[in-house]
């Protein structure tokens, strides 16, 4: 392509960008949805819609929802969903799932449990595969749940499965989180291994018509309360948080509507009106949306056909140990800034 | 299997669980910004509900998006159901193979950039 072309291409994508962000926003869902396809493959459309809804968000609450496969997670925010709109609220549902490593596929089976909800058009549920990008999962969430909240979804719910980092991540960046948990799972060591609990800012012991709920419940409450004490020990350092653990039933119900008011309850306590707790995570969402944004921009740049032939040389060096690889990330920074395209050169 | 094997051919598949109706369908391809929607037939309905399904998408301005379905379906009834607007109808022991790769020659393509 000529650089002329490239130019009108870019430019053809940016109009193209801003109109669905306009269609979205006048509440056309095709828009909206074809808006999150276009975050989901990072195209210049997605980068030129979201200049325009950014400044919209900031005003829903975003709940992580995660916790080990299993445990009733679709379930429940099945429930939550019915609940919200039995109050008359719009709800969004972001159900994200692993990709294959290998083939780069994704079954995405969240929406089974939600399918009631077809004929509801308050209700916008989309899966997303995680997709390993550069920059991380965190930055499309974060950007996808920008469009809902922009698009007026006040209440938006994320939801992955809690088993790898970035999926804690993911949950790390909602306003607040909900950690589910099944009872007769052992669950409370593994929840505790895969650092949930200290993301958690409500705890769900869900299934709890079944044995043993009570039990986990308050086996949680009693470890929680001995961190609390613990907590005094630890001084300024940081400290992981110290949930409410509430039982609930996702398939019959039972205990929903109290997990709704809760998190209502911190959305008073922390939402739009008020700072403190909730500045540092938006200052945490902030920080993992533009790290994941610069590590993109980076990418784009070591690997713009002009320097790529650049990057794979320094990229050799590193793999034949001729150069650290500190020195070679210092080397590739100082040649982006500079906007030169030098090839490797050698430590001195 | 069908949902496990295009994974495995590197494809995001949604599934949306068995008993859906027309609405539930279009409903969902709509939010999920579908390429292709793949439908299994078993109940002996299609010449219904596949129609139906066909036009819910047309009415929400999903043209562009691949209609393919499986199941049991009598030969007899496939062209009935192409002029109905199903691109593609699979027959008993079509391989997952060839549906991908119908898949890949047919969806609409995705922008890059």
């Amino acid at each position: 392509m000529t650089a002329s072309a490239e130019a009108s291409a870019r430019e053809g994508s940016s109009v193209r960008g801003r109109a669905l962000a306009d269609a979205a926003r006048s509440g056309d869902r095709r828009a909206l949805a074809r808006l999150l396809t276009q975050i989901e493959d990072r195209t210049s459309a997605a980068e030129a819609a979201l200049r325009i809804l950014y400044p919209l968000a900031g005003k829903a609450h975003l709940v992580g929802v995660t916790g080990a496969p299993g445990a009733g997670k679709s379930t429940l925010v099945a429930s939550l969903v019915g609940e919200a709109r039995a109050g008359g609220r719009p709800v969004a549902v972001l159900a994200i799932d692993p990709s294959s490593p290998i083939t780069g596929g994704a079954i995405l089976g969240d929406r089974v449990r939600m399918q009631a909800y077809a004929g509801d058009r308050d209700v916008f549920i989309r899966s997303m595969a995680s997709r390993g990008h550069v920059g991380g999962l965190a930055t499309s969430t974060v950007a996808a749940a920008a469009v809902l909240d922009a698009c007026g979804f006040p209440l938006i719910f994320i939801e992955t499965v809690g088993t790898g980092q970035s999926e804690v991540a993911v949950a790390a960046i909602a306003d607040t989180t909900l950690v589910v948990q099944a009872p007769e799972m052992g669950d409370e060591v593994q929840a505790i291994k895969a650092g949930l609990l200290e993301v958690a800012d409500i705890v769900v012991v869900n299934k709890a018509d079944r044995p043993g709920a009570d039990r986990a419940a308050s086996h949680l409450r009693a470890m929680l309360t001995v961190g609390a004490q613990h907590d005094r020990a630890l001084g300024d350092r940081p400290r992981p948080k110290r949930p409410d653990v509430l039982l609930a039933s996702g398939m019959a119900g039972t205990g929903v509507s109290e997990i709704l008011a809760a998190l209502d309850r911190r959305e008073a306590k922390h939402g739009a009106g008020s700072r403190e707790q909730a500045d540092g995570t938006r200052l945490a969402r902030a920080e993992a949306q533009l790290a994941g944004i610069l590590a993109e921009r980076l990418h784009q740049q070591l690997w713009d056909p002009e320097r790529a032939a650049a990057t794979e040389a320094v990229l050799r060096a590193v793999a034949d140990h001729e150069l650290d690889p500190y020195a070679a990330a210092d080397q590739l920074l100082v040649s982006v800034a500079k906007g030169g395209r030098d090839g490797p050169t050698s430590a001195t | 299997m069908l949902a496990r094997g295009l994974r495995d051919e590197g494809f995001e598949v949604v599934y949306t669980g068995l008993r859906q109706t027309p609405e539930m369908v279009v409903s969902a391809a709509l939010q999920e910004d579908v390429d292709v929607v793949g439908l299994s037939i078993l109940s002996g309905a299609h010449m219904t509900l596949l129609p139906r399904i066909v036009d819910g998408l047309r009415a929400q301005g999903m043209d562009d998006v691949l209609v393919t379905a499986g199941g049991i379906i009598p030969d007899v009834d496939i062209p009935v159901l192409r002029e109905a607007g199903v691109d593609r109808v699979f027959g008993p022991g079509t391989t997952i193979r060839q549906v991908a790769d119908y898949i890949r020659e047919n969806a609409r393509p995705h922008e890059n950039g």
